[in-house]
């Protein structure tokens, strides 16, 4: 039996936002809209994450997907042809089976966790703060981190090169 | 106080919500951004497991935070190479993509 608290109330009003979100995602039809509902649910996540104790990462998260990620794909959307619709019936058993699987799959994930005995213990999360999150990134992972910046240069000039203009050869 | 399990079980629906959306829909920039909630999906379950877990610490959200930085470098990448489909095939359709269908 769950105890009601602020915390679990929190959690229930965000997740509502998160699964809302996410299930409007699947229903709408137009593409903007779609992007729009998984905007939505990219910032309930952030909330999540301050649930748990993460406040830089929800800051990052804000910045990065409801911000940077969701107008990438507004793009990818404008510059294509964005006035199509998702037909729907065209392709009926192909939904019917993706949501047999994905239940399946569902049905084998939610008995894994709620028979799992986890260890019901809290770490000290009053000693989480952005400043040692900082420490440990910049002492105990600097390799990790140079090489995400590498990664992330390359990501650049590979996108560049990819979506430039073709030429003639 | 939460248990682990509510965090878990949000992840697990994300996630499958996410896989459905993969596999249904034909617009190829809308299945791009339903990878993207798998990959949030799997960032919740790390960030739950840094408050929750056997020995939990902050290091599980140093994880997330370079999933978060490999997955926006995907979906730039990913962006990039529909571009160059479109122009190529002229449409966004991800089920029109069959060159190499035998």
């Amino acid at each position: 039996m769950i105890q009601v608290s602020g915390e679990f109330i929190a959690f229930f009003v965000v997740s509502c936002f998160v699964i809302g979100g996410a299930v409007f995602m699947i229903h709408l039809v137009r593409v903007v809209h779609m992007v729009l509902a998984l905007a939505f649910s990219l910032l309930g996540i952030a909330g999540i994450y301050v649930l748990l104790n993460a406040e830089f990462l929800a800051v990052v998260q804000v910045l990065i997907y409801t911000g940077a990620v969701s107008i990438l794909m507004l793009f990818g959307i404008m510059l294509t042809r964005h006035r199509d619709r998702e037909e729907e019936g065209t392709r009926l058993w192909h939904s019917v089976i993706s949501f047999v699987g994905v239940g399946a799959l569902f049905g084998i994930l939610i008995h894994t966790i709620y028979h799992t005995p986890f260890a019901g213990r809290t770490a000290e999360v009053e000693h989480y703060s952005t400043a040692r999150l900082g420490e440990t990134v910049f002492k105990k992972y600097v390799i990790p981190f140079e090489a995400v910046s590498v990664l992330l240069l390359v990501a650049l000039v590979g996108a560049v090169i990819l979506a430039g203009k073709e030429r003639n050869t | 106080m939460m248990a682990v399990t509510s965090y878990l079980a949000l992840g697990a629906i994300l996630f499958c919500v996410g896989l459905f959306g993969v596999l249904t829909k034909r617009n190829a920039v809308m299945v791009l951004f339903c990878i993207e909630l798998m990959l949030n999906a799997a960032n919740i379950n790390l960030v739950a497991f840094s408050k929750y877990g056997l020995h939990a610490n902050q290091t599980g959200q140093v994880f997330t935070l370079f999933t978060i930085t490999v997955a926006a470098a995907e979906a730039a990448v990913g962006v990039a190479i529909l571009f160059a489909l479109y122009r190529n095939r002229n449409t966004v359709k991800a089920d029109r993509y069959d060159t190499m269908k035998g």
